[in-house]
Parts: structure tokens; C-alpha cells; sequence
């Protein structure tokens, strides 16, 4: 029997009220699903997530999660990789697999007339990938192709260097797609274990939304999973952030240095995280209007675009930001940042600022479920943070409940001006490396 | 396993309804609206399109329509500096807006309940605009940033800069969106101003509201708010420089050394989509998806990945969406240890083939599929939608143009493809480009 928790998120902005009916199931196999059932258009997304992802990388195998994960849509069963492909459009399904350092994500659409063919495909694709030789060594070229690219553009030598500087050989201090030495030797050996590491029903999220009833989920994510193993490898131990303030100065011949920069952030389960989100809000979140962009950008030209982000990881959590300007700039860019980051933790927030974060955050959210892709991808997304299945409707009254004070104690217990690293790669003017 | 699939081309449930969410009407000052309604979010996006790109600029100042549209997000008469996007943010919405060659477009995404607000302000900076010398200098100095970030730091825009220039030889799309670089360095108050007062009037301007509102409401408000505009009785015809015939096939071999992975791109010069005239951009369109839509099953990819495996990725891609002469382009990144003039050889070849062997129907039967499906999938995203009327409705297109597409790209026949590929496929209209490092010996003959 499938047991249904059902929470009703009524999404309030102004005086037009929408409705968003999550539904928890549990599948007869056991199995966990949130779903909004939405039948307005006949198709479903679903969402999968497998936690651990490419941190769970055996030693000396790194990038072997990521080729496998290239190589789930490379051939399954007795489907050559063109065959399986020549399948999906056909059935006019769209399979996404991708890997990133928490998890291994898999997202499918499908018509709801094609629903059975499209799973049972995916379904071979999950559990009998065939790794081909002449596959593999197709997309471990590709993978070499993307890492010789990564290695000659600004932005990602930025982010490996400062990843390096801040987790050294763990998972998260080196590439997810590998080395061009580790990708090279992995074997198809190599990929099966990491197969199996990875793709395990004890470490598995799932979220549908669209034209498709409970019952129906039910069945299909047992059969889409249920010949899965049971469990896969044991997660990456927590590793502390090991960076410290200053500044590293990578040479690489551009006009515009690539910038980025950081110290240790927060935990989502921290009871400040919402204090921090909202701080971040003010200080160079998404929009417009932060004290980072108006100084930065509006105030002084020195840049296109700057922003910063709480990226609490499952076992580490940093606070990072990013900017590009020209190399003659990079200096008083940088002292822009650093004395933004000093005011911020030392005087806060004003009360102005808070209210107007706040309105911005509360009528803002609910314009993020705007659509069965998007809001399969909350939803599986609230479920790998741990977030009860009700937080939809209480996530705007925790973001109404911070106080001045409260925010003001964690822009002071957060932000360390003098604990920022700036990672800057260019030819930058009168800045050099530090230490 | 393949029979298992085997029956399954049937074709989708009709899909009328789609078009009976639109709603198109005139405002008395010429200005065009279309509101697209989808209830299922309280959410509004509000755009308004302006028939004027970098296409439309003045010579000699390339950028300055990317250039104006950072700058009405300044001030207004009644607005101060940054005022519009603080109301729009402190209201849980957010606004952007983007340039290209035949338009520029302005956008806000909120609460269903406050489009009347976001209206108010998008008319008002239609025609109150308040430009100052201070904000001239440093959104200039943005601009230029921007450029170094999209452009500047990467060898692949730089070539593809390089590759539009030489496919046009007379044209403005020839020239970058964002401008040349000396060109934005002397953009001023000047420059921007007139061409705001050139182009930004309501006869000039689409109206597109999209998501949960109701149609008759949507026009009372714009009539309230932009149907109070006089219209600009001045506004220029869209005559751009037309391309000459194109008689001699042309080169780009660009080198810089910060190219880790060298590649090949082919553009043709090619037909847009007309109105009341589809046909051979639904050829086009189809072409490209056979050609190099799918990275598994399409012809370049079948023929240079799996047959010869002489390239790691290649694709093919076509936007009839265009007020004049469109473009039709491929690329071919070379597996390790294969040379571009050997892949430039591959690649002819394989147009060759194609050209001989016509098409395979099973694959033109899967695009057609997936285009049929794509209409249900795009019904999950209003804004796409939103979008694809203000780009064809800003290209010379109709809303009936619009609405016709889909079944014009379903008629489209194997013979249709072959003849659009014959015609397109002229070496003389043809830019072939080489991205790639330079030797290292060159450095040290320097």
C-alpha cells in the first residue's frame, strides 16, 4: 500500500493564492518520493538525486564517478549507445545525468503517453549500462577535451585554485571530472565500481511532478530502482576549511583578471542560517541591490557583476563570492570588497535594509514554483538538505523572525575581512601573492 | 529491446489549446501586446520589446544600444538612480533586460498582483528617461568590463566576432551586440540619448504579459499606462544595409594562445523566417536538427563521432528568428592528433553524403516527434513563451507567424530538407573558420 503524508502549501503573494499540494509517498518497496500531482500538461518530471557524488571518488581513481555518469546514456542492455539514443527521441523523453560533488543528479522528462517506455528505458540505462569500450574511450575524450579547456580559462583555474587552497586532497580540493593523468588510466573496471559506490537505494531522493498519481509514482520508482543495490560506499568525512586570508596571484596572460574570494561559511542546519542567508541577501546575493553590487558595479564601473554565496557542502561549508575586472583594477577592487566585508561585520545591517531583504525574500519565493521542472527540482532539493516536507509554508515565517540583532551578531561571528582569500588569476597590477 | 520501442511514433493528442491562451490587440498609439495566460502560479512576467537593435545603431557607434539599455536603469523624471529595480526587488520580483540585433527587451518577473506597479514604471521610462554625465562614465566603464568578460577573456567569442564579420559584408549583424571596443570607449550622453529618442516610442515597442492575469484586464492597464504615450510619428523604417550577392568563399584562421582545444565552424549566409513565408526556414530549422541536433543519431555526429571518430563533438544550428539574412552554422572539434584541414575535409564530405543519400526518414520522423512534444514541454515555461513571441514580434513576424510554425515545421518533407541544403550550401556564401593555438615554435622564431 502507498502511505501519502500530504502538506498543502499555499503560496501567498499578495491577494492571489496558489496552490502547491506536496505529497510524501512511500512506494510498496519502501522507497521515499515527494510528488505534486499536476495534470494541466501531459508530461512528468522527476527528479533523482544520489548522495555522495563524485566525493566519493576511490583514491587514484578521481573522475571515475563523473566518466560513469557520462557513460549511463552511452549504452544499456542490448542498446548500443546510438540505439539507446535513437529510443529516447523517439519517445521524445529527455534523460539528464550529471555529477557534481554531492551527488549524482538525474533528472527525466516524459510524455505521460510514453511514460512506461520512457522509464523502462531509463531503468536499463540505471541498472544494465554496458560501459562499451568504444563508448568509454568516446567520453573519457570529451572529458580530456573539457579538462585541457578548464585549465586555460580564468573563471575555473580561479575556482580549482582556490578549492585547492582551501580543501588540499580532499574531494572537494581537486576537479570532479579528474586529472588528464587519473582520467587517462581509469578502466572500465574502474567505472563499475563507481557505479555501484554511487547508485544505491540508501542514498537515493526522489521527486515527481506533473501528470501522475500517487499509485502510479509508486509503482514506477520501484520498478525504476528497486533492482538497485541496497547500499553503496560510506560518505567522505567533514574536513575543515584550511584556507587563510590573503592573496594568491595566478599569471595567466588576459585583460580581465578573474577573481575569487572567501573564508568559512555556514551550515545549513546551523539555527543562524537564516540570519546568514538574509545577510548574504544584503551583502551581494542574487539581486541588484546589494551593498557589493552598488559599491562595486553602480558606484564605480569596476565590474559587470558581483556576487556572493553561502555554499554549505555536506561536509564543509564556505562562503565565496566572484568578480572580474580589468588587471589595472584588481586592487582597488579588492579593497572595496575587503572594507565592505569590515563594515558589514562591524556595523550590520540597517533596519531599512533587513525590512527590505525581507519583503524581497518572502514575495520573491514563491515565484520560484513556477513550473513542474522547477518545482521537482526544489523539491528533491529540500529533501537532500533535510527540510520536513512542510517547510514551504513555514520557510517565509523563518525569514520573518530574524531580528536586527540577530543578523547583527552573525555578520559579526561570520564575516572575518581579515580571514578573505582572494584568488585572482591574471595579470593583475601592484597586487602579488601573499605569504 | 529496439522492437520493444518500435511502435511508438504515433502522433500526440491535438494541441489547439495552446493558442487559446494568447491574446493579441493594438493599442490606439500603435503600441502591439500579446498576453499569454497561465494560471497555474500567481506569477506575472512583464516585457516590453523595442523594434531597435545593434542592428539599428548609427555607424560608428556600435554598442550603444546594449549601452542605453544598462542606462534606463539609472534615472527617469520621476524615478531616482536604481529606483525601478530597488521597488521591483523590495516587491519579491526581479527585473533584467537584454540587447540583441533586432531588439532590446526589458523584463519583470513578480507577484501576479502587482503588474499594474511594474507597468507604471516600465512606461515611465519610456519616455521620461534622465540622463547625467556621471552615470555616462561609469556604466560606461561597465559596459567595457562586460565586454572583457564575454568577449575579451575568451579565444570562442573572439573567433565568433571574427567569423560574423567576415559572413557579412555589408550587413550590421556583422558588427558585435556589445560593440568594438574603441567604438564603446566613445560612446556619450550624445550617442545614447538620440538613440532613445529615435526609437523608444510606443508604435516602436511590444507589450508581452505572461503568466496568471486575465487578458481584458492586462489591456485596461496598458491602455492606461502606455496607451497614454504619444507615438513618435518619426520612427525610422528598418532599412539596414542589405547584403550585396556573396562571391567569394572566405577564411578566418584566428590563433591565440590561450585555445586549449582547436575547432572548426562553417556559417552559411541563410534565409529567415518571413511573414507569411516559413517554408525554407522550416527547412533550414529541420536541416539543422538532422544535421547535427542529436549528439548521438544526427548525420555529423553519426558520420565524424562513431563512423570515423575523427571529431569529439559537433553540432549544427540555425534561428530563423531574424529581420534580414539569418545565418546557418556547424562546428567540428577534432578528436586528439586530428588536424583542422583533415576535419574541414571530413565535414565536406559528410554534406556531401547527406546531400547524395537524402534523408533517413526514421530520423526525420524522430525530430518531428520531438517537435510535437516540445509544444507540451514548453507549456511548463511561460517566460520561454513570453520570449519567443517578443523576439518574432521585434523580427517581422505576426502572431499568427508564430502560431503557424509548429504545423509548418511538421510539413516539412525529405525533399524540402534536400532542397533548402542544396541552396544554402554555396562555398561563395560561406565563412570557414579555424580556432587554434599558435605553433610553439612560432615563439621561438620571435
Amino acid at each position: 500500500m502507498i502511505r501519502i503524508l500530504s502538506v498543502l502549501l499555499v503560496l501567498a503573494a499578495g491577494p492571489l493564492r496558489a496552490e502547491v499540494d506536496i505529497q510524501e509517498i512511500t512506494s510498496p518497496g519502501g522507497i521515499t518520493a515527494w510528488l505534486v500531482e499536476e495534470d494541466s500538461i501531459p508530461f512528468t518530471a522527476l527528479e533523482l538525486r544520489f548522495r555522495g557524488g563524485t566525493s566519493l571518488d576511490e583514491e587514484g581513481k578521481r573522475g571515475a564517478i563523473n566518466l560513469m555518469t557520462g557513460l549511463i546514456e552511452e549504452g544499456a542492455g542490448d542498446l548500443t549507445a546510438q540505439e539507446f539514443q535513437a529510443t529516447r527521441e523517439s519517445l521524445a523523453a529527455s534523460f539528464e545525468f550529471d555529477a557534481y560533488d554531492d551527488a549524482v543528479s538525474i533528472g527525466a522528462r516524459f510524455l505521460t503517453e510514453n511514460r512506461d517506455d520512457a522509464i523502462a528505458l531509463l531503468k536499463l540505462a540505471l541498472t544494465e549500462p554496458r560501459f562499451d569500450e568504444d563508448a568509454i574511450e568516446r567520453v573519457r575524450a570529451q572529458v580530456i577535451a573539457g579538462l585541457r579547456a578548464e585549465d586555460k580559462d580564468p573563471d575555473d583555474i580561479a575556482q580549482e585554485t582556490f578549492a585547492f587552497e582551501a580543501f588540499g586532497d580532499h574531494p572537494y580540493g581537486t576537479n570532479e571530472s579528474g586529472t588528464l593523468e587519473s582520467v587517462a588510466t581509469l578502466t572500465r573496471d574502474d567505472l563499475i565500481a563507481a557505479h555501484s559506490n554511487v547508485l544505491a537505494r540508501d542514498r537515493v531522493y526522489v521527486s515527481a511532478v506533473g501528470d501522475i498519481t500517487p499509485e502510479e509514482l509508486g509503482a514506477l520508482i520501484d520498478d525504476l530502482l528497486g533492482d538497485l543495490p541496497e547500499a553503496g560506499a560510506p560518505m567522505p568525512e567533514p574536513v575543515p576549511v584550511g584556507i587563510e586570508g590573503g592573496v594568491t596571484v595566478v599569471p595567466f596572460d588576459t585583460p580581465q583578471s578573474s577573481i575569487i574570494f572567501g573564508h568559512e561559511g555556514m551550515e545549513r542546519d546551523d539555527d543562524d542560517f537564516f540570519a546568514a542567508f538574509i545577510l548574504n541577501t544584503i551583502l551581494g546575493g542574487t539581486n541588484f541591490e546589494t551593498r557589493l553590487m552598488q559599491e562595486v558595479r553602480v558606484n564605480r564601473g569596476l565590474t559587470y557583476g558581483i556576487y556572493s554565496y553561502l555554499v554549505p557542502k555536506d561536509h564543509a561549508a564556505l562562503y565565496l563570492g566572484s568578480v572580474a575586472t580589468s588587471n589595472d583594477r584588481v586592487a582597488e577592487t579588492i579593497e572595496v570588497i575587503r572594507d565592505e566585508w569590515r563594515r558589514m561585520a562591524e556595523e550590520g545591517v540597517t533596519p531599512d535594509e533587513l525590512q527590505t531583504a525581507k519583503t524581497y525574500l518572502t514575495g520573491a519565493y514563491p515565484l520560484r514554483f513556477d513550473g513542474n521542472g522547477p518545482i521537482a527540482s526544489i523539491l528533491v532539493g529540500m529533501q537532500m538538505q533535510g527540510l520536513p516536507i512542510d517547510y514551504v509554508n513555514t520557510r517565509n515565517d523563518q525569514v520573518m523572525a530574524v531580528t536586527l540583532q540577530d543578523i547583527n551578531r552573525v555578520a559579526g561571528e561570520l564575516l572575518d575581512p581579515d580571514a578573505l582569500h582572494f584568488t585572482v588569476v591574471g595579470q593583475p597590477e601592484e597586487v602579488e601573492t601573499t605569504n | 529491446m529496439l522492437r520493444l520501442f518500435a511502435a511508438l511514433l504515433t502522433t500526440l493528442p491535438a494541441l489547439a489549446q495552446a493558442e487559446d491562451l494568447v491574446t493579441a490587440f493594438t493599442l490606439d498609439n500603435g503600441m502591439e501586446a500579446v498576453v499569454i495566460e497561465d494560471h497555474r502560479a500567481p506569477a506575472v512576467v512583464h516585457m516590453v520589446w523595442y523594434r531597435s537593435g545593434s542592428a539599428d545603431e548609427p555607424p560608428g557607434s556600435s554598442g550603444v544600444a546594449h549601452f542605453l539599455e544598462h542606462l534606463l536603469f539609472k534615472q527617469t523624471e520621476n524615478l531616482g538612480p536604481g529606483e525601478l529595480s530597488a521597488t521591483v526587488a523590495a516587491n519579491g520580483g526581479s527585473d533584467n533586460a537584454f540587447t540583441s540585433y533586432d531588439y532590446t527587451a526589458y523584463f519583470q518577473r513578480i507577484a501576479a498582483d502587482r503588474l499594474e506597479l511594474v507597468m507604471s514604471m516600465e512606461a515611465d521610462r519610456m519616455e521620461n528617461l534622465l540622463l547625467v554625465e556621471d552615470d555616462i562614465a561609469t556604466e560606461r566603464d561597465v559596459i567595457l568590463e562586460e565586454r572583457n568578460q564575454r568577449t575579451e577573456t575568451s579565444p570562442g567569442a573572439l573567433f565568433q566576432e571574427q567569423l560574423r564579420a567576415a559572413q557579412y559584408l555589408n550587413h550590421r549583424y556583422g558588427l558585435p551586440v556589445i560593440g568594438w571596443r574603441h567604438e564603446m570607449e566613445a560612446l556619450d550622453m550624445d550617442d545614447a540619448q538620440t538613440f532613445y529618442d529615435t526609437f523608444y516610442a510606443p508604435n516602436n515597442a511590444v507589450l508581452i504579459v505572461a503568466g496568471d492575469v486575465d487578458p481584458a484586464e492586462v489591456q485596461r492597464l496598458a491602455e492606461t499606462y502606455y496607451g497614454v504615450i504619444p507615438a513618435n510619428p518619426d520612427i525610422p523604417e528598418r532599412f539596414r544595409p542589405e547584403e550585396p550577392p556573396q562571391r567569394a568563399e572566405r577564411r578566418v584562421i584566428f590563433e591565440d594562445p590561450r585555445v586549449a582545444q582547436p575547432y572548426l565552424a562553417r556559417t552559411y549566409l541563410a534565409p529567415e523566417r518571413d511573414p507569411g513565408d516559413q517554408e525554407a526556414a522550416a527547412a533550414l530549422t529541420v536541416l539543422a536538427e538532422l544535421l547535427g541536433g542529436s549528439n548521438f543519431t544526427s548525420v555529423l555526429n553519426d558520420k565524424l563521432q562513431f563512423e570515423e571518430q575523427i571529431a569529439v563533438y559537433t553540432t549544427a544550428y540555425y534561428s530563423g528568428v531574424s529581420l534580414d539574412d539569418s545565418t546557418f552554422g556547424m562546428v567540428v572539434v577534432p578528436s586528439e592528433g586530428v588536424a583542422l584541414d583533415e576535419a574541414e575535409a571530413k565535414l565536406d564530405e559528410a554534406l556531401a553524403e547527406f546531400l547524395e543519400d537524402g534523408v533517413n526518414s526514421e530520423q526525420l520522423e524522430r525530430i518531428k516527434m520531438q517537435l510535437r512534444a516540445g509544444q507540451i514541454y514548453e507549456r511548463d515555461s511561460v517566460q520561454s513563451a513570453a520570449r519567443r513571441y517578443g523576439a518574432a514580434l521585434t523580427s517581422g513576424l505576426t502572431v499568427e507567424d508564430v502560431q503557424a510554425w509548429p504545423d509548418i515545421l511538421q510539413a516539412v518533407t525529405e525533399d524540402d530538407v534536400i532542397a533548402a541544403a542544396s541552396a544554402l550550401f554555396r562555398p561563395e556564401a560561406s565563412v570557414t573558420g579555424w580556432l587554434r593555438a599558435p605553433e610553439t615554435d612560432q615563439e621561438v622564431i620571435q
